[in-house]
């Protein structure tokens, strides 16, 4: 038992890496179809989100099975699904923004896609707090930020939402793709408010007995 | 005596790479590359996955040197496994994996309005007559990316003579198959269905309107808009309206499904313009199918504007867009 309670962690780091390791062999292979661009954004975008929910899959689990021990694979989740967000933004700045040397960045276009595209917009507030919070996972930086530091985290809330509308802007016509990860994310936050209005009404009910 | 040796551009291009020989050569390497372990496997996998490749029957043409494109031209593997047909899905390889279901013969194109001889066409009324010509045209979709066809058809404005419109035809609109058994995209609501689309009328007698049936020397594939569809270069690829059952002659602008859909992203008019960007995403630069980059730069008409900007004199084209 303590083998396989060792082996935990770096089993699902192997398994956050499976996205990302078959989208690498299937372009070695040239195998991603007649327009390898299109396969290669929309694949990482997926896995992001793919990633991001699983991050977000872990307190729900461990509140409602109780076991604590899968809260030590959540900051390792949160980074892969940067991770996959980082490789996403990089296609489309290398292959959109023709961003593979400075002087052919089309830094103008870029500013323009931020701020005039609602699209692109969302996407890029999901990336910017996804960035934040990587950068702040650190145990150095959880000590330095105190109480402060959950509440921080609690961006990654917004990053998933904004993530989902950058899906859905992005569609022309056909919204079911993304509703259905919508929905996924939806259950994933409405569970937290479930557990958050039952420690409320438990407080309230423990306060009023105290004051009876 | 001279001797007229038969050019190369005279050459249908299912000569040149004969496309059953391409495919098993293909399907022999990648058989070859699953590896001798994995051989018998693999010949099996190979015997599951082989679509039902419908032999597209080959079509007598010239080729018109006139539309000729410096660019290298797209592949038919990318042509036809890269498509905007939401009639078979959204997905860009939807059509190509499920428009196999459509049945295309027999085929009747209603031809109404404001015409002097409306009635039901067959598709050999409509086809027989012509000769068929290769032009090879950019296509620009309105989602920043863009190929290189050589297509095969005929002047639409043949066509529209031969059914003579009357003096109140000033529009004319096209409504394409609408037959959710065989057409699996139908049965959701990615759009209004049947799609519909519409030029005007002097912009579909425009000699650059191509009356298509044909790419790569041979019938379209059905995820190409089989057997009859248009192809207007100078307009973003929604436009070009496939698999169409009906040509109406009318006086006042058709509704046309993209504008349904998007009122303030896809106008009537659409025509490429690098000015006027979509409202997600900037006009600009374009990709080339099968490219990596971004980084062809859009050209006001998609390139045609000598031929066609005179359609549009006097226009706000940011108006109308």
């Amino acid at each position: 038992m303590p083998a396989l309670v060792r082996l935990f962690k770096p089993a699902v780091f192997a398994a956050a890496a499976v996205p990302g390791v078959l989208l690498g062999l299937k372009a070695w292979r040239g195998d991603l179809g007649v327009d390898p661009v299109t396969t290669l954004l929309h694949t990482s975008g997926r896995d992001a989100l793919l990633l991001l929910l699983s991050a977000l899959s872990v307190t729900p689990i461990r509140r409602l099975t109780g076991w604590n021990r899968i809260q030590r694979v959540r900051r390792m989740l949160g980074l892969w699904a940067f991770a996959y967000a980082l490789a996403h933004l990089s296609m489309y700045l290398v292959f959109n923004q023709l961003c593979y040397s400075i002087e052919t960045c089309e830094f103008a276009a870029i500013w323009d896609d931020v701020v005039k595209r609602k699209f692109i917009f969302a996407g890029m507030l999901a990336f910017v707090i996804l960035l934040a919070l990587a950068l702040t996972s650190t145990t150095g930086w959880i000590r330095r930020l105190g109480r402060n530091w959950a509440r921080l985290h609690r961006f990654v809330y917004v990053a998933g939402a904004s993530a989902i509308v950058h899906f859905i802007w992005k569609e022309k016509s056909d919204y079911s793709e993304p509703l259905q990860w919508g929905a996924a994310l939806a259950l994933l936050l409405g569970l937290r408010l479930v557990f958050a209005v039952r420690k409320w009404l438990g407080v309230r009910r423990a306060a009023s007995r105290a004051t009876a | 005596m001279l001797t007229k040796s038969k050019q190369v551009w005279e050459m249908p291009w299912s000569e040149i790479t004969p496309e059953g020989v391409y495919r098993s050569r293909r399907e022999f390497l990648q058989m070859a590359a699953v590896g001798s372990a994995g051989l018998a496997a693999g010949s099996v996998l190979a015997g599951c996955e082989a679509r039902p490749e419908a032999a597209q029957a080959p079509l007598a043409f010239t080729k018109n040197q006139a539309y000729a494109v410096a660019d290298p031209l797209n592949t038919f593997e990318e042509v036809t496994n890269f498509n905007n047909f939401y009639e078979f899905g959204t997905a860009k390889d939807d059509p190509a994996r499920y428009a196999s279901a459509l049945t295309t013969k027999p085929w009747t194109v209603k031809v109404g309005g404001r015409v002097a001889k409306p009635g039901n066409y067959t598709y050999d009324d409509l086809v027989k007559p012509q000769t068929l010509e290769e032009r090879v045209y950019r296509l620009r979709c309105v989602e920043a990316w863009s190929a290189v066809i050589p297509w095969i058809g005929f002047p639409l404005a043949d066509l529209i003579k031969r059914v003579e419109p009357t003096s109140a035809a000033k529009y004319v609109a096209f409504t394409t198959l609408l037959r959710p058994n065989e057409m699996r995209g139908q049965r959701t609501g990615a759009l209004d269905w049947p799609y519909v689309e519409g030029l005007r009328l002097d912009e579909a007698m425009h000699p650059l309107t191509l009356a298509t049936v044909g790419l790569y020397g041979k019938e379209l594939p059905n995820q190409n808009g089989a057997p009859i569809r248009i192809v207007v270069p100078w307009k973003y690829g929604f436009k070009s309206i496939k698999s169409i059952v009906s040509i109406e002659f009318v006086e006042k602008e058709p509704p046309t499904a993209w504008n349904i859909a998007n009122p303030p992203e896809y106008g009537f008019y659409s025509n490429v313009n690098p000015e006027r960007d979509h409202p997600r995403w900037s006009q600009r630069r374009e990709r080339r199918l099968g490219g990596f980059l971004a980084n062809i730069p859009t050209v006001k008409f998609n390139g045609y504007g000598d031929q066609v900007a005179s359609l549009y004199a006097g226009m706000d084209l940011i108006k109308y867009y």
